[in-house]
């Protein structure tokens, strides 16, 4: 059985909202019709969206990290969002695992939203029902556009390429090696909901260097002494051409 | 979570409509074992089923304004091996026929025996819809409560409780309402009305407190840690993704501040409980029908009090993601 997911690298992502935008561009244009925005240009701008990045802070200045941390639905094996639906709206495809809703039967009762730990669904004021991250179903599977355009729209967007798209129950895609490798861990883990996407987390990149490390002992041009040997105070041979 | 007055409305009024029809048909029950002098079908039974209906309509009518699609309403029916929500959809209407049933059966005074007790007594057609209706209104206090209590994410929520007091409170209003409907229609059963709305207000005002102290030594289940994964003790959001507002930080926050919040809960204690189970006593004793009224009107408004409290109350897992909404 397939299951579609987004695997999203902490480590790498700099909060740039390029997925947030690429994503409203393209879900606002499809044939579902527009995610409705209220006072756009105004203040207190708000509208419907499917993807949102949101900065953390963690620690203690001077020794804080900033996180940036893109949610959108995260399709959970076990979404809680889907039975408690009245109308059957909200569906997960057998066929894939992803999460939709069918905006011609949702009623807008937002039970679902309820229902989801995540706050990733978003009532559509304008349409006055319920919406929430597809995939891009509409993209993915559209066999008139080249097949390296074939993934969300998130992931073409994302400039670090933390984002990542793929099949979580095939061990040997790009998803379930990056996962597997550096530690993929899901949200809420507390509600069995089994996320399918995943979170890669921020990995410290660290060198030691040693004290010897830092006099080219090994230069060449040293190891058979025909050249002057400066004190460890004086500039290396690299530095300066003393000879 | 953001208390939405149609909802406040449909359970608060759906909840005086089928404490009502219990009454009504609890004093029926006695009637028949001669228990309570029997009451003239036409006037109190008929009028009664009336009041019932007119209650279910409203609350039916305030449910439509929480929908944003209200000309689908009839997709709920579809969901109901899986959905609360579309079992108290099917029950609901259910409920409403059969208290119609009822009440036409009453006003045309059609008497059909059914069976004849081996004690004598005869079971006729009334008393089968009026039982009918009687679980119904049961079977929809459960869809009703298991609506939120089946939300495990809403911690305040998900207890047995919930249902009790969905009960509980519905039961109390409605037989309040039938204390002072009686004062009118039947000033023989005020007492036992009014006695019974006394017990069932007392016994909502225990499971009440019950569910405020446990709701009280909750413990979140859910921190920011979990909710983005950083294991450490000092996390501190510096942007939610947007500064306008979202749906997020409408749907799941009540946006007020807390001495209001504990106002409203007295509010609720003392009028939903105590001051009507003593205009309840005042109202039986002196013999006055306008006590019994304001009693109703009192517990009512306690109610919906009350109501917006439950849902101000729950705290929702997705807040942890907006904690400028939360401190602020
Ligand atoms: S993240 Fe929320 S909306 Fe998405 S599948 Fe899980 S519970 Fe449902
Ligand atoms: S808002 Fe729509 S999708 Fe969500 S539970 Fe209601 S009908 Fe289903």
């Amino acid at each position: 059985m397939t299951q579609l997911a987004l695997v999203i690298d902490l480590n790498v992502c700099v909060g740039c909202h390029a997925c947030v935008t690429s994503c409203k561009e393209w879900n606002t244009s499809g044939a579902a019709g527009a995610l409705a925005d209220q006072n756009p240009y105004a203040a207190d701008p708000t509208g419907t969206f499917f993807n949102r990045v949101q900065t953390f802070e963690v620690g203690t200045f001077p020794r804080t990290e900033t996180v940036h941390f893109p949610k959108s639905c995260l399709h959970c094996e076990d979404p809680p969002c889907v039975p408690v639906c009245p109308t059957g709206a909200s569906y997960k495809r057998k066929e894939d695992g992803i999460v939709l809703v069918d905006y011609d039967k949702c009623i807008g009762c937002k039970y679902c939203s309820w229902a989801c730990p995540y706050g990733v669904r978003e009532f559509d004021e304008k349409q006055k029902v319920m919406k929430k991250c597809t995939l891009c179903v509409d993209r993915i599977y559209d066999l008139s556009l080249p097949e390296v355009d074939r993934k969300p729209a998130c992931v073409k967007a994302c400039p670090t390429s933390a984002r990542l798209f793929g099949d979580i129950h095939d061990s040997e895609s790009e998803v379930s090696v990056a996962i597997r490798d550096n530690g993929g861990y899901q949200l809420m883990p507390e509600w069995s909901t089994h996320p399918a996407n995943h979170y890669l987390p921020r990995r410290k990149t660290s060198v030691h260097i040693h004290a010897d490390e830092l006099e080219r002992a090994d230069n060449p041009l040293k190891i058979d002494r025909q050249q002057p040997q400066p004190g460890k105070a004086e500039p290396s041979l690299d530095d300066v051409t003393s000879w | 979570m953001h208390p939405a007055f149609s909802v406040i409305f449909l359970t608060t009024l759906i909840g005086v409509g089928q404490g009502l029809f219990l009454a009504l048909f609890t004093a029926h029950t006695y009637a028949l074992f001669g228990l309570l002098p029997d009451q003239d079908g036409q006037r109190f039974y008929a009028y009664g089923s009336l009041i019932t209906l007119l209650f279910m309509g409203g609350g039916l009518i305030a449910s439509f304004f929480h929908l944003g699609r209200p000309e689908r309403a009839w997709r709920t029916a579809t969901q109901w091996r899986t959905s609360w929500l579309s079992r108290e959809v099917i029950v609901l209407p259910a409920f409403m026929g059969m208290v119609l049933l009822y009440g036409m059966v009453h006003l045309l005074d059609w008497k059909l025996v059914l069976v004849t007790l081996p004690s004598g007594l005869p079971i006729d057609v009334s008393v089968l819809l009026g039982s009918l209706a009687w679980l119904l209104a049961f079977a929809l206090f459960v869809c009703t409560g298991m609506i939120y209590a089946c939300l495990r994410f809403l911690r305040e929520w998900h207890t047995p409780l919930t249902v009790i007091n969905y009960i509980l409170l519905g039961g109390a209003s409605g037989f309040t309402l039938a204390a002072a409907f009686s004062a009118f229609a039947a000033p023989a059963l005020v007492g036992f009305f009014a006695g019974w709305s006394v017990i069932i207000t007392l016994l909502g005002l225990a499971s009440r407190i019950a569910a405020l102290s446990r709701n009280a030594r909750l413990q979140p289940k859910s921190s920011l840690q979990t909710a983005i994964g950083v294991k450490h003790p000092r996390i501190r959001q510096t942007a939610m993704g947007f500064m306008g507002g979202s749906f997020n930080t409408r749907e799941f926050f009540h946006h007020v501040r807390r001495p209001a919040l504990r106002a409203v809960k007295w509010f609720f204690l003392a009028g939903a409980f105590v001051v009507p189970a003593l205009l309840l006593a005042t109202g039986v004793s002196a013999a006055t029908p306008v006590v019994l009224i304001l009693a109703f009107i009192v517990q009512y408004s306690g109610l919906v009090a009350e109501r917006w409290f439950f849902f101000a109350q729950a705290s929702h897992p997705q807040n942890l993601y907006y904690q400028d909404v939360v401190s602020g």
